[in-house]
């Protein structure tokens, strides 16, 4: 179980004082799907960072499992069972996909193991395995790549920030039932940043992040046909449509 | 020979028993194994140190090795070695200088390359540079590589040295016919005080005739790193250089372009890079559970593969 308690997350930006997170308070609890979704800006993002220790919490506490894992740092934090899939995934020069599954599994798997969490997200396994991880794959192909690495983690508590962001319409027909297969197959809690009516429809909670809190959460049927029906909802759509209402 | 200078071999060349094809194993300034084949014939010089490797024309999938090493103190040498490859003929040299320097007195090796490449003939060039022991005496190297391209050959070049080399002055000279294509790729990391300089100037005559050298280093410590590359067209050709440097504490890295077109159909680039281990790449590897100081080295590891 991950509880965070009273979380507070400031940035200074030419010596103002930017509160991104706002005393936030919530739980997800063992074995759960759960989506954060919300309008842009509104610290989703951020707070999925604090998580995993990228961003220095201000105040407050993250406990795992009841253990406070506050002070620990990035490391620390991945060797207790956090995994992060970035929204942007990074690029490196001369590391190759197998190189950065057998890092992330933590052992020199085989090849055909690593062939085998590509095949999960839904690539050719063999066209990319010794395919350095940098431009020359598409923005597709990295996020499956950085969704891959989160699997062979094996870890009990898995975020992914924003899968569906930067990919193009055919390459997210297939994310979803990449995540479809993750909601069926993976053991652990998984935690999703998405703004898709898809990946919120597999969740079993949707949390609603707005302003640095929590807006409502709560089991995906009830909170869904909420924010579906809201302004916020339209508007999200008319962001994504380049316009506003 | 000894085991120092087994291991120095293996560090070079890659070799752990001695290699198939033609070889010369030069140890301390001596001669200590030599092996032609029907197709690569190897002499001594007679007028300087040296040798002369004559690959005849055709030759295919034929290796030749010509390891140096040194192990004991005090040895400075100019070693003269000319290559010359007949027309289509596809080989691959290896070459490669260790030195193990325990003693308080410089150990430098110098040699110099020369490679006269016939026509459409196919040459993979590797020379790797290594340096070990614990001693006061510096280990340096210098080599100087010459190589005349004629028409529609190609020639690949790998540098490495990665570990151990106090100081080197690495200078390197190319003239390239019609459609001869040159590719270099260095790999580097100095350590410590060391200083490496290299110096690239390609000379495209022929048209059609193309190149691309590119150096990954990483500097360390308070190292010193000079690239300098020049590409000069003199005709219908392409050059592409590209430096890319990770630098690191108090290191010091130097890249100069210069490109020379001569011709209104010369095509030339270049680019370089200089910067310190992006965080977002250390973060990813962080968030894999590896620490700070493991991430740096997959990170190098991977930019020098």
């Amino acid at each position: 179980m991950l509880e965070i308690k009273d979380a507070t997350y400031e940035v200074e930006d030419e010596g103002k004082v930017i509160r991104i997170i706002d005393h936030l308070n919530m739980t997800v609890g063992d074995g759960k799907f759960v989506v954060i979704t919300g309008p842009n800006g509104g610290g989703k993002s951020s707070l999925a960072k604090l998580i995993m220790g990228v961003n220095p919490i201000t105040s407050g506490q993250i406990l795992l499992d009841g253990e406070d894992i506050t002070g620990l740092n990035i490391t620390e934090r991945a060797k207790k069972g956090l995994s992060f899939a970035f929204q942007a995934p990074v690029h490196f020069k001369g590391i190759q996909v197998v190189d950065l599954l057998r890092l992330a599994a933590g052992e020199k798997i085989s090849i055909s193991t690593a062939c085998e969490y590509l095949s999960k997200v839904g690539l050719c396994a063999k066209d990319y395995i010794n395919r350095e991880v940098n431009a020359s794959l598409s923005g597709g192909e990295l996020k499956r790549i950085e969704i891959a690495t989160v699997l062979a983690r094996k870890t009990k508590f898995s975020i992914f920030d924003e899968p569906e962001a930067g990919i193009d319409l055919w390459s997210f027909q297939n994310l979803i039932k990449v995540f479809e297969n993750i909601r069926s197959s993976v053991q652990g809690t998984i935690l999703v940043i998405s703004h898709q009516e898809r990946i919120l429809n597999i969740a079993d909670e949707i949390i609603v992040i707005e302003d640095g809190k929590v807006k409502k959460s709560g089991p995906k049927d009830q909170i869904l046909p909420e924010i579906l029906g809201t302004p916020s909802a339209a508007n999200i759509a008319c962001e994504k449509l380049g316009g506003t209402l | 020979m000894d085991e120092i200078q087994k291991k120095l071999i293996a560090e070079v060349a890659g070799l752990h028993v001695m290699p198939e094809g033609a070889y010369n194993i030069r140890a301390n300034s001596q001669l200590a194994a030599r092996n032609t084949t029907a197709n690569i014939d190897i002499v001594t010089k007679e007028d300087k140190p040296g040798i002369d490797i004559h690959i005849k024309p055709g030759t295919k999938n034929e290796s030749v090795h010509i390891p140096v090493v040194l192990s004991e103190s005090g040895i400075k040498e100019t070693v003269y070695n000319d290559f010359y490859i007949g027309e289509d003929a596809d080989v691959v040299i290896v070459a490669g200088c260790g030195i193990s320097n325990c003693g308080s007195q410089d150990s430098e090796h110098d040699g110099v390359h020369r490679f006269f490449v016939g026509k459409n003939a196919k040459v993979k060039y590797v020379e790797k540079h290594y340096g070990e022991g614990d001693g006061q005496g510096k280990r340096i190297l210098n080599p100087v590589t010459e190589v005349y391209q004629e028409e529609g050959s190609y020639v690949e070049m790998e540098m490495v040295q990665i570990k151990g080399v106090d100081s080197t002055v690495r200078t390197t000279k190319a003239e390239l016919k019609d459609e001869a294509t040159m590719i270099v790729h260095e790999r580097l990391m100095t350590h410590g005080s060391q200083k490496a300089t290299s110096v690239y100037t390609v000379d495209l005559n022929g048209k059609g005739s193309s190149t691309d050298v590119i150096s990954r280093s990483v500097a360390k410590d308070t190292s010193e790193q000079i690239f300098e590359a020049a590409i000069v067209g003199n005709t219908d050709c392409h050059g592409h250089a590209e430096c890319d440097a990770i630098i690191m504490d108090k290191a010091r890295v130097v890249a100069i372009p210069r490109l020379d077109a001569n011709d209104v159909d010369a095509a030339l680039i270049h680019e370089a890079a200089i910067g310190k281990i992006a965080g977002d790449q250390l973060i990813k590897l962080m968030t894999l559970g590896l620490t700070e100081e493991e991430a740096e080295e997959q990170i190098i590891a991977g930019f020098l593969r």
